[in-house]
């Protein structure tokens, strides 16, 4: 089976992020950087169904040239190779990196293609169900729970009313939730050999078509206050809920 | 100006996102002069209330009456939106919002803003408000698209209620094969309350202990008629589900109330509850961070806080 795992280089999540004075664009200077959280699930699952039945796995990044030590650390983790679809700027546009995915899948073909549910940068979570009616098949975002079954793949995700099961063909699109398994750390061994693993580095012009906006930070919450101590403060915050608050 | 809300529906009952989506249109429309039409995911039981809450016309599609495929649907609504000629389509950010809207967004050759938490008519253009970096940050737009395709965040925009009964119409689909099939939807544990659809949350963290210390929560979110929520610590040790993981990489929620109990009140968590309306944190430790955005902060171990507000409600 041949498996691509679409890979962003995001910001870590504890990252304090600023504005540049313009207020077009965040200071990136002092970022660091990791693996989008949820793609690391879609490569946990890559590798599950790699060891169960053979195959590869393939990494699919568009990004900056920095973006090549992002793949680096997937193909740590024991993916086969990757590639770099180059960007000179960041897409922040899912429709315009859904497009610029696609175009390298329709000439690459693969048996599953699983990306994460959203980037935790720009939380879109729109570029797999792009890329899926991009490329004419089917898909389920968030999933939580991933089986193998004759022809296809059976999964979970969770909806409102509980959980959905999901039957699917191969070739299908898939995006992975938090739960759907627990990724592993890349070895030592791992990350010696990925530096001998191919990455492929493909230029592209490739720019983002929506207006990037005016970013701000948002309104300030007032600052807490505490009301009280230990169990006699009970009646004192019901009050407050009922009478300052007015929510109960 | 042509509006088009999709409405969600269970057992022909619209959801109340969908009242959200035509609160927000119907203001809209007012604003720019327009009409507003829900388009309905199936059926419903009593189309025409939809006029109540905003929608000038209902287009039933009871061809999506059963279990869905989303390969199909995309290419479904994409015909019935057809002959509506919209010029924004406002979706749900729900789990069937985040399913469709991105294959609609491709299907229609259109951009997606997904999670909108504010959306304007201005300078004949559409502003769009969606929070991003887990919403460290809010990013404003315009969005020069035709149609313009939007998903709302639950719970952030007002319903409204009063409009006229709604004209309504049924229009059918071509038959699809369906390639991705929904087998089975399995209910969550005894029915409980979707966080993302709650008013109220009550929340326990690693300080709750274990999956028997949620039981004063329990008994504190039925008397108020709340969800339970759960910090990541709490999930990941096993104690609760991940559907109730509040946080970055949970639920975003937006209750009137979200009372955190024995959570500290971590960056990632803060991603997904700090817009509630109030916040009560209640922790034993007085540093603990999320005493610094609670409305309301008591300093004290949970277990004899959270049941002193059990016995003061009853
Ligand atoms: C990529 C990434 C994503 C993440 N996503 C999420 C997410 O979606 N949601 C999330 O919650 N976290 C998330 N986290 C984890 C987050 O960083 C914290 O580790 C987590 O939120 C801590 O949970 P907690 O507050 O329950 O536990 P702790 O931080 O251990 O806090 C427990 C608190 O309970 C208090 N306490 C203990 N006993 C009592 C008692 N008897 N009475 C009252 N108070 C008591 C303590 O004083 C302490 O403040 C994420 C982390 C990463 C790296
Ligand atoms: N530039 C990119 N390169 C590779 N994969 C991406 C890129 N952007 C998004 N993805 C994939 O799509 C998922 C959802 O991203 P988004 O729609 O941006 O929230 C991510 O978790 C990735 O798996």
């Amino acid at each position: 089976m041949r498996i691509v795992v679409c890979l962003k280089r995001v910001p870590d999540t504890e990252s304090v992020i600023r504005l540049t004075p313009d207020g077009t664009t965040i200071e990136r200077g002092d970022l660091n950087y990791i693996i989008n959280p949820y793609d690391e699930y879609a490569l946990e699952a890559a590798l599950q169904l790699k060891e169960a039945e053979g195959g590869e796995v393939v990494l699919l990044c568009a990004g900056e040239a920095e973006a090549d030590s992002t793949l680096r650390k997937g193909l740590a983790m024991g993916a086969d190779e990757a590639v770099l679809l180059q960007v000179p700027q960041e897409l922040r546009d899912p429709w315009s990196t859904a497009r610029l995915l696609a175009d390298w899948l329709r000439a690459h073909p693969a048996d599953l293609i699983l990306a994460g549910k959203q980037g935790v940068d720009y939380d879109h979570g729109a570029v797999p169900g792009m890329l899926a009616e991009l490329l004419g098949l089917p898909s389920a975002t968030a999933i939580c729970a991933l089986e193998r079954v004759a022809d296809g793949v059976r999964v979970e995700r969770e909806v409102e009313a509980g959980r959905e099961r999901i039957r699917l063909p191969l070739p299908c699109v898939l995006s992975a939730d938090k739960g759907l398994n627990e990724p592993r750390y890349a070895s030592l061994k791992g990350i010696m050999m990925a530096k001998k693993k191919p990455l492929e580095v493909l230029e592209s012009q490739a720019t983002a078509e929506a207006e990037a906006g005016r970013l701000a930070l948002p309104p300030a919450r007032p600052a807490g206050r505490v009301i009280g101590e230990g169990a006699q403060a009970a009646g004192e915050l019901l009050r407050l809920l009922k009478e300052e608050a007015r929510v109960l | 100006m042509n509006i088009v809300c999709l409405i969600e529906q269970t057992g022909g009952l619209e959801r109340g996102s969908a009242r959200e989506a035509l609160g927000l249109a119907r203001r809209l429309a007012d604003a720019a002069g327009g009409q507003v039409t829900g388009l309905v995911l199936g059926s419903l039981r009593d189309p025409a209330t939809l006029g109540a809450w905003g929608a000038d016309r209902v287009v039933e599609l009871p061809a999506l009456d059963g279990p869905g495929s989303s390969d199909a649907w995309s290419a479904g609504l994409a015909d019935a939106l057809d002959p509506l000629a919209p010029d924004l389509i406002l979706l749900s950010a729900s789990a069937t919002g985040r399913e469709l809207g991105p294959r609609l967004a491709a299907r229609l050759g259109t951009g997606l803003v997904a999670e909108c938490t504010e959306l304007a008519w201005q300078d004949g253009q559409w502003l769009a408000t969606r929070p991003i970096f887990a919403g460290k940050v809010l990013v404003t737009a315009p969005v020069n698209t035709k149609p313009a395709l939007v998903s709302l965040r639950a719970k952030v925009f007002a319903v409204q209620e009063g409009g006229p009964a709604a004209r309504v119409e049924q229009a059918s689909l071509a038959g699809r094969e369906m390639k991705a099939v929904v087998e089975e939807i399995l209910a969550a544990a005894g029915g409980k309350l979707d966080l993302s659809e709650a008013d109220i949350i009550v929340s326990g963290g690693r300080g709750v202990g274990g999956p028997e210390g949620f039981a004063p929560l329990e008994e504190l979110a039925a008397k108020l008629g709340a969800a339970v929520g759960a910090s990541r610590a709490a999930v990941d040790a096993g104690w609760r589900p991940h559907s109730q993981q509040v946080g970055q990489t949970g639920r975003v929620v937006n209750p009137t109330l979200y009372i955190a109990c024995g959570i500290s009140g971590a960056i990632q968590h803060l991603a997904g509850m700090k817009n509630s309306r109030y916040i009560v944190a209640i922790n034993k430790d007085p540093e603990a961070p999320i005493f610094k955005l609670a409305d309301y902060g008591i300093v004290g171990d949970l277990f004899e806080v959270v049941p002193a507000l059990s016995r003061a409600l009853s």
